[in-house]
């Protein structure tokens, strides 16, 4: 492979990796603090898709950006007040969510399973035509997401100081405590899927315009991907403070698309993209309980090997 | 000033397992009052607790908190006037937020998107000294790595914080070893009187039931049938609580744990 094939490789695995860095950062919020697996996510992916697509279609590529986010909220709102005033199980709160809105989304969509962008104006498209004859002409898709990372990231680790961002850690922590705070866990749960959701449904916005196509099944898989990004990114910035674990979620995300990219190329079929990501899962959720095991297992055998 | 009228709380009604954990329950206690409360196993004391503070609502009766009707108020809204300490260490703070952070949420202060400031800090800071375990200069570490006695401590300061009109202790020392135990029933002791809370405290140590407070009740199968403050109660050794406690309930008191300690 030489350096004309690995550096566009790098490009668009970064690209990749940043936008849907935002889905990571969603799930950061609603797994690592909040304690709540939200499995919507792949719905409400496909939801900021289809309004991104939607709305940047009818001529207003900017609106597209906080209309995904609101629509991306209601449906986080949703999700939470199945599982915190309906008595349902949060994850099939999530499942349920994430199967309605499949119709909802392809009601967006007018009907139709896909969108097509391609002569459509796009936040990339001005982008590009805003940097055209600079330096930065050729990497226009690299700074606009660059740009909506980092300002997640600022307003995020903002919000996570305040009160209310601190009740949200609580509640995933300890909600007796919250409770006990004067302080309603149902209250945080809500503010924290909504705000989560928004998150996602930015991401999926960004990538239906980045690649200028939409389809219905464009956020499929999506949780597990992102799960197994944020569970990469744990394991370099585990232990640190907010602002750094929240970047490295994104770098997780990156690795991610880098490793993808990379099995691509040592020609693993692209449909094996899922497969790698369950087993992402798999090897860095059992890791740390089958280390233990292990541990204990080797230590009984060598006790037993001292006592012959 | 809590009032308590014909309380009633039954635990799986209509099934087999059906118990009666609150039988007309009525009790007066006034502003400034320290009340300890013993009674076996299963007499109903943490029932009695937790329907104060709302962590169920009972099944008839009402509950008054300085003359207001509190009976139906969710458990959160309740928790401005009551606090509450658990036997578990554990319960009352958020293991990976750091001592500050817990303070600020319990502390009430700023606004949702308020964050804690350099005042704040300081308070705290000045809040933890009175302890007198160095957590002041902790403040940023994960409350997580404390002890449970710290751990209680802390969840102490926490609870008295904005002056409840009533704090709730659940043997809330029972965890801890007999040294920090003591450490942290004394501390009880002071923020108390400091404050001139009104406090009820279950405990399991019957001279501690006698030392502290100035009134006792006895539970047993959900009532209250002993009710001792004054000039009767100073005269009270253990020997007697345990043959009162015989006479009332037609039982001998046997639990081991509060025999032994």
């Amino acid at each position: 492979m030489s350096l004309n094939q690995i550096l566009p490789l790098l490009q668009t695995s970064t690209e990749l990796g940043l936008i849907s860095g935002l889905t990571v950062l969603a799930l950061f919020l609603s797994y690592s603090m909040l304690n709540v697996c939200d499995l919507s996510t792949d719905g409400c992916f496909t939801l900021g898709a289809a309004i991104g697509g939607t709305v940047a279609l009818m001529g207003h590529p900017w609106l597209s950006l906080p209309a995904a986010m609101a629509v991306g909220a209601v449906s986080g709102f949703v999700t939470a007040l199945l599982q915190t005033r309906m008595g349902i199980n949060s994850l099939l709160a999530g499942i349920i969510v994430n199967t309605g809105l499949y119709s909802v989304n392809i009601a967006i969509m007018g009907g139709s399973s896909q969108l097509n962008l391609n002569r459509t104006e796009t936040v990339f498209t001005f982008a590009k035509q805003g940097l055209k004859g600079t330096a930065l002409a050729q990497q226009y898709q690299m700074i606009v997401a660059v740009i909506a990372v980092i300002l997640i990231i600022v307003v995020l680790s903002l919000f996570l100081r305040t009160k209310m961002g601190l009740a949200i850690r609580a509640t995933g922590d300890n909600p007796a405590m919250v409770q006990s705070s004067s302080i309603n866990p149902i209250f945080t749960t809500t503010v924290g899927l909504c705000i989560s959701n928004s998150f996602t449904a930015l991401s999926g916005c960004l990538l239906a315009q980045y690649q200028k196509f939409v389809d219905i099944n464009i956020g499929n898989g999506m949780v597990t991907v992102a799960l197994a990004s944020l569970l990469i990114g744990g394991v370099f910035f585990g232990k640190r403070k907010i602002p750094v674990r929240a970047i490295g979620a994104v770098v997780g995300a990156i690795i991610f698309r880098l490793i993808y990219a990379l099995a691509l190329r040592l020609d693993m079929p692209a449909f094996m993209l899922k497969a790698v990501s369950a087993i992402i899962i798999v090897i860095a959720l059992a890791g740390p309980y089958l280390k233990t095991q292990g541990a204990d297992a080797l230590k009984h055998w060598k006790s037993g090997k001292a006592g012959a | 000033m809590l009032e308590l009228k014909q309380i009633f709380k039954t635990f799986h009604a209509g099934t087999p397992d059906e118990r009666v954990a609150l039988d007309n329950i009525n009790l007066k206690v006034e502003t400034g009052d320290f009340v300890t409360v013993i009674g076996a196993n299963g007499a109903g004391k943490s029932t009695l607790f937790n329907a104060v503070s709302g962590t169920f609502n009972v099944d008839k009766g009402t509950i008054l908190l300085d003359g207001k009707d509190i009976t139906r108020m969710p458990a959160h809204k309740r928790s401005r006037v009551i606090g509450q300490l658990f036997q578990d260490p554990m319960k009352g703070s958020a293991p990976h937020m750091s001592i500050e952070e817990n303070m600020f949420l319990a502390s009430g202060r700023g606004g949702w998107l308020g964050a804690m400031k350099k005042k704040d800090r300081d308070d705290f800071r000045d809040q933890l000294r009175q302890l007198g375990m160095g957590l002041e200069d902790r403040m940023t570490q994960q409350v997580g790595l404390l002890s449970g006695g710290q751990r209680q401590a802390l969840t102490l300061l926490m609870a008295t914080f904005s002056k409840p009109s009533l704090l709730l202790l659940d043997e809330h020392t029972a965890a801890l070893d007999p040294g920090t135990a003591e450490k942290v029933l004394e501390l009880t002791e002071k923020i108390v009187a400091e404050d001139h809370l009104t406090c009820l405290m279950v405990t399991h140590n019957m001279q501690s039931a006698l030392d502290l407070g100035n009134r006792t009740l006895m539970m047993n199968a959900g009532r209250i049938i002993l009710d001792v403050s004054g000039e009767e109660r100073k005269g009270l050794e253990v020997s007697d609580l345990l043959e009162r406690f015989r006479e009332l309930s037609g039982t001998k008191l046997d639990n081991d744990r509060m025999l032994l300690s």
